[in-house]
């Protein structure tokens, strides 16, 4: 029996993130691994919004401040435990993106662009100003998650870099699921559809706003968890996360490595988070080469970087 | 009330600086349907080419000229090597290509010259002036005069003289421009030229004021945006009462409410106008054909 897209993707995605680790030098690269899962589940929310429903957001990165710093505000001030913190986040984003959204959406390309840009703006900026809850731009430490206290407990003692890696990616590949699941589901298809025309697939019937708002709210709650790990992972952040370069980083990500299918744009997550450890070799030509990587990926391979190399691997493309 | 028109006086002051990068933003997306992102960086080199030549012993005048005559060089080779063979790709990609290349020409701008914080003199010296009760730096009306002119001349331009009406007719319809003779892929480059030009001479009328560096172009960018999105993009009465608006808004935000939210107020407002007007304050109602 073949195997179907979703779990060959599956498979895929399962295999590098256990198979890596044995190339791994030092412990240091454990940490870029698990670097590379949460960037990586942020924007396989996005390919939910950018690819199948082909929306654009540049202010993610305000979901990804809102679930990192729940995580380090709700222990201290609601005494939530911080895994609990983490939903409460998710729950939060959710909400947000639900409230701003049903305004938001129906705005298009560019006017989208500058609205979700705006949203990201107020965000990082009430992070940074509110220096008296939030810490301001120095930053705030974030509590243990406690799990790896846990695991010790069963008898199985993890490094935090090395735990961080396994966790992270663990989850990665739950979100993964999730949104291959998605792309098959009533909703998927819906959204796919007016990707492909408003007009034409509100004759068929799907209610656009209504399938818009959700791939919204599930990209926000994606980019929110994805923060809540960075925050865990790191114990400290700063408004930064939020911010409007983090924004455009992600979406980078997704459109670089393919936002039509979840393992491309995990494959661009992957590149455009080891470019940066790679090009400080280069020091100050650093900014000058990941803005020549940008602009000839997306001239010279627009369906985006993994499809092409599929493409020219095996004649076919996922 | 002189509070109030002290306020005033600085936000027209910045209010005109992003009138013209939000111009420039509109006559790039009216020549070839893209935002430009690097809009900012052409401002950033009019300040920084000018602060080198002018070092190296050129009279400001001609420091000036050579900054905007290099820039506009730059923004024709943005559109020949990064735009043009992109023609056609999705709005995402596009504005991942232009972010991309201010990336780049910041990453080259600080090899090129440095980090550090620069300015020159201004033209007619520091010393403020006093009007209707307030102060106003004599820079301040060389910036609003230079910034008026520019929208005199661009509409002279565009409404009296051949090559202009060219540039509106491939902005209305390009396969039609090219049915009738214009040189449709010649108006993009002119228009990338002259939008670098005016992003440039922004740079060298507020240079003295605010100072300049390498890293000036992206908030630049985003606030001419914001102002070119709020005006409604591709209209150039739309650039100008963005970016005035936007730039009072932030002052009186500033000067009344809180300094830390100035830029809060901008994008409340522009979300809200965006809420009741989905094209802008000014932009063209449009309707998809099937």
């Amino acid at each position: 029996m073949p195997v179907s897209a979703k779990w060959a993707t599956l498979l895929v995605l399962a295999a590098l993130i256990a198979v890596t680790p044995f190339f791994f030098p030092s412990s240091f690269y454990y940490r870029v691994g698990s670097l590379i899962f949460i960037n990586g589940l942020a924007v396989t929310g996005l390919v939910i919004l950018v690819g199948y429903a082909g929306q654009i957001s540049l202010g993610h990165a305000g979901f990804i401040g809102i679930g990192a710093y729940a995580c380090a505000l709700a222990p201290e001030y609601l005494g939530l435990h911080p895994g609990l913190a983490a939903v409460l986040g998710a729950v939060i984003s959710g909400l947000v993106a639900w409230g701003i959204g049903r305004p938001i959406l129906r705005l298009q390309g560019y006017y989208l662009a500058v609205a979700t840009l705006g949203f990201g703006i107020l965000v990082a900026m009430v992070l940074a100003n509110e220096t008296e809850i939030t810490g301001g731009p120095d930053g705030i430490v974030v509590p243990e998650l406690g799990l790896r206290d846990l695991l010790e407990l069963a008898g199985l003692d993890l490094r935090g870099s090395v735990f961080w890696y396994w966790f992270s990616g663990l989850v990665l590949l739950f979100g993964a699921w999730l949104a291959l699941n998605l792309h098959r589901s009533p909703t998927g298809r819906a959204l796919r559809a007016l990707h492909g025309s408003e007009v034409a697939a509100r004759t068929v019937g799907v209610d656009v706003a209504r399938a818009k708002l959700q791939a919204f709210v599930i990209s926000a709650i994606y980019a929110s968890v994805s923060g809540s790990l960075l925050a865990f992972q790191n114990r400290f952040i700063t408004p930064d996360v939020a911010g409007y370069l983090h924004s455009i980083e992600l979406v980078t990500m997704a459109v670089l490595g393919g936002a039509a299918s979840v393992l491309g744009a995990i494959f661009g997550a992957g590149v455009l988070t080891l470019l940066p450890q790679v090009l400080t070799v280069f020091a100050e030509y650093e900014q000058l080469m990941l803005g020549f990587v940008m602009m000839s990926v997306m001239i010279f391979l627009p369906a985006g970087l993994l499809p092409t190399i599929l493409r020219l691997i095996g004649g076919r493309s996922e | 009330m002189s509070e109030l028109i002290q306020f005033l006086f600085s936000g027209i002051t910045v209010g005109a600086v992003y009138a013209l990068v939000a111009l420039g933003f509109t006559i790039i997306y009216n020549a070839s349907d893209v935002v430009n992102f690097a809009q900012g960086e052409f401002v950033m080199l009019g300040g920084m080419i000018t602060v080198f030549s002018f070092a190296a012993g050129l009279p400001l005048p001609l420091a000036a000229l050579v900054a905007i005559l290099v820039t506009a060089g730059i923004g024709v080779a943005l559109n020949k090597l990064a735009i043009e063979p992109a023609r056609g790709a999705p709005v995402v990609s596009l504005i991942i290509i232009t972010i991309g290349a201010s990336i780049f020409i910041r990453g080259v701008t600080q090899i090129v010259f440095d980090k550090q914080l620069h300015r020159f003199p201004s033209i007619s010296g520091d010393d403020p002036l006093e009007l209707l009760g307030a102060t106003i730096l004599p820079q301040s009306l060389w910036v609003v005069a230079g910034a008026a002119a520019i929208f005199v001349a661009l509409y002279l331009f565009f409404t009296r003289t051949m090559t202009g009406r060219a540039v509106l007719a491939t902005s209305n319809n390009r396969l039609a421009a090219k049915l009738v003779g214009i040189n449709t892929n010649w108006v993009m480059t002119l228009s990338f030229a002259l939008s670098a030009a005016i992003g440039a001479l922004a740079g060298v009328l507020i240079t003295p004021i605010t100072l300049t560096s390498y890293d000036v172009g992206v908030a630049l960018a985003l606030k001419g945006f914001a102002a070119a999105m709020l005006g409604g993009m591709g209209n150039p009465k739309g650039a100008l009462a963005g970016g005035l608006i936007l730039g009072v808004l932030e002052a009186l935000t500033a000067g009344y409410l809180s300094s830390q939210y100035k830029e809060a107020a901008t994008f409340v407002v522009i979300l809200a106008v965006l809420f009741f007007m989905p094209q802008g304050l000014f932009g063209r109602k449009s309707t998809e054909r099937v």
